[in-house]
């Protein structure tokens, strides 16, 4: 029967020493580890947390960059294409500025060339005249050493001068 | 290995069967061992006690106070300042009583430190340590940056299983309250179950498996189930939700509620007391086989030793188990209840 019928001296002990133990436990031991625990898993989560904010950051940031990158792309053909629509551009005034230069000094060289050609043909001609003027003269003398010959020379002579005069 | 329990069996077997010379009482055996007794019985070595004397605290309505060691009353029949312990057979058996000058026997209030006082003492000033040194680890370290290793380690391991496994998940929102009781009722019951299968002293003494205990821890949570129960808690109890015919003209629900208020702590109380009783009780009967086959021979003795050493591990480690199953079943109990307590109405 003493199995099941609480003694008061166990009763009174128990009651005093798990009131002690508790009050303890509650007071110094229970709380501070709880709370602690609590505060660590707190934060565990607060990082794994911003852990993934991170991750989604550093996402968007490279969607960022590659954007970036494709409009620098886009920038750099569009530049490319202009440069060389400009060049182009400069290739073909230059072209005609040449071809118009060109022409110019052609046409210059051209009147050049002419009065060049009329001046030479004058020397020529000068230079002829003088030829046959000399030749003349030889001739002359050569037909003078005898005497008839010199006067009816001169007679000719005279005679084709009036001429040319007349004319 | 077979060689070695043939050598054995065999040596065994040439031993003159010397235990036959003392009887087991097994009754004396079984109780000594599960009840709660004065002093603390370690061992006897060649007829001679060796026991821890504790001190008795006595008060009588007819000669007052007393405060005495227990080694006065060691021996049986022996009596002090006219206090005997009652001999088996009579009442209040195995406890101090008082002869009074007229012939008559009463029975003082008895507040003596017993084996069990004694044991609960130990046990409980065994937690604190351990859960104040655990709690010193957290005020020491900074516990953002590291996690406990060793003892505050495990206990941050059953601490957690415990609070999140049981009290978060019965009681809900308000669970701060109550978690410091249910930690330690927790851990109270379970320090107490293991040191109560260690065979020796510090060890050994029954206390979960003593009524008393486990009445205690009942009415704490009874306590802490019925004081703190809300406004719905009440209502379900005294005008349940249920036809008007079985509780407006005779209160059959009322009063199966109001009923159920002290049996769902009595089942508590019944629950861990009883198992862990039977558990002490199973490993003593394992034990005892030893020493009852003692007169079938030296053979059968040897036999049934292997047999019962075989058994009383298994039932150990049985024990362990059911020293834990206990503690979270008392424990997670006990929140359901808080937590029904504290259920508001949809």
């Amino acid at each position: 029967m003493s199995l099941i019928t609480p003694d008061f001296g166990l009763l009174f002990w128990m009651t005093l020493i798990f009131g002690i133990v508790f009050f303890v436990l509650a007071k110094f031991g229970f709380p501070a580890i709880t709370g602690m625990v609590e505060k660590r898993s707190g934060k565990i989560e607060d990082s794994l947390r911003k852990a993934d904010e991170a991750e989604k950051k550093l996402a968007s940031i490279a969607r960022e960059q590659e954007r970036l990158l494709e409009e620098a792309h886009l920038e750099q053909s569009r530049i490319l294409k202009e440069a060389s629509e400009a060049r182009e551009k400069i290739i073909s005034t230059a072209k005609e500025e040449a071809s118009r230069e060109a022409e110019k000094i052609f046409n210059t060289a051209k009147t050049q060339i002419e009065a060049e050609r009329e001046s030479a043909i004058r020397d020529i001609r000068h230079q002829v005249s003088l030829i046959s003027l000399e030749l003349a003269e030889k001739v002359i003398r050569k037909k003078l050493e005898d005497g008839n010959e010199q006067l009816a020379l001169l007679d000719r002579m005279v005679d084709e001068a009036s001429k040319t005069r007349l004319n | 290995m077979r060689k070695l329990k043939f050598i054995l069996l065999t040596l065994l077997a040439l031993l003159p069967a010397r235990l036959q010379a003392e009887e087991l009482d097994m009754d004396t055996y079984l109780f000594s061992h599960i009840n709660d007794a004065y002093s603390w019985h370690i061992t006897t070595v060649n007829g001679h006690h060796v026991s821890i004397p504790l001190p008795v605290i006595l008060y009588s309505k007819e000669s007052g106070f007393h405060l005495f060691s227990s080694a006065r009353l060691a021996h049986e029949g022996s009596s002090y300042r006219g206090f005997t312990i009652a001999p088996a057979g009579q009442k209040w058996e195995n406890k101090i009583v008082e002869q009074q000058p007229d012939g008559s026997v009463t029975r003082p209030l008895d507040l003596s430190i017993t084996k069990n006082v004694l044991g609960l003492m130990i046990n409980g000033l065994l937690l604190v340590v351990i859960v104040l040194l655990t709690a010193r680890w957290y005020r020491r370290h900074d516990a953002m940056k590291e996690a406990p290793r060793g003892l505050p380690g495990i206990m941050e391991m059953i601490i957690t299983m415990v609070e999140d496994d049981i009290i978060k998940d019965s009681i809900g929102k308000d669970y701060k309250r109550y978690s410091p009781y249910l930690l330690t009722a927790f851990f109270f019951i379970f320090i107490n179950n293991l040191m109560g299968i260690v065979p020796f002293f510090p060890g050994g003494a029954n206390t979960t498996g003593n009524i008393a205990v486990t009445l205690v821890l009942a009415i704490c949570t009874f306590l802490a189930v019925n004081l703190f129960g809300n406004k719905h808690y009440w209502k379900d109890i005294l005008w349940p939700d249920v036809p008007m015919a079985i509780k407006c003209p005779l209160p059959l629900m009322p009063l199966i509620e109001i009923v159920g208020i002290f049996t769902k702590p009595f089942s508590l109380m019944v629950r861990l007391f009883a198992n862990i009783l039977a558990g002490h009780c199973m490993i003593l009967g394992v034990v005892a086989v030893i020493f009852l086959t003692a007169e079938l021979g030296a053979a059968m003795n040897a036999g049934m030793t292997v047999v019962a050493v075989c058994l009383g591990v298994f039932m150990d480690i049985l024990e362990l188990l059911v020293a834990f199953i206990q503690a979270y079943v008392f424990t997670m109990l006990s929140a359901v209840f808080i937590g029904l307590s504290r259920q508001e109405g949809e």
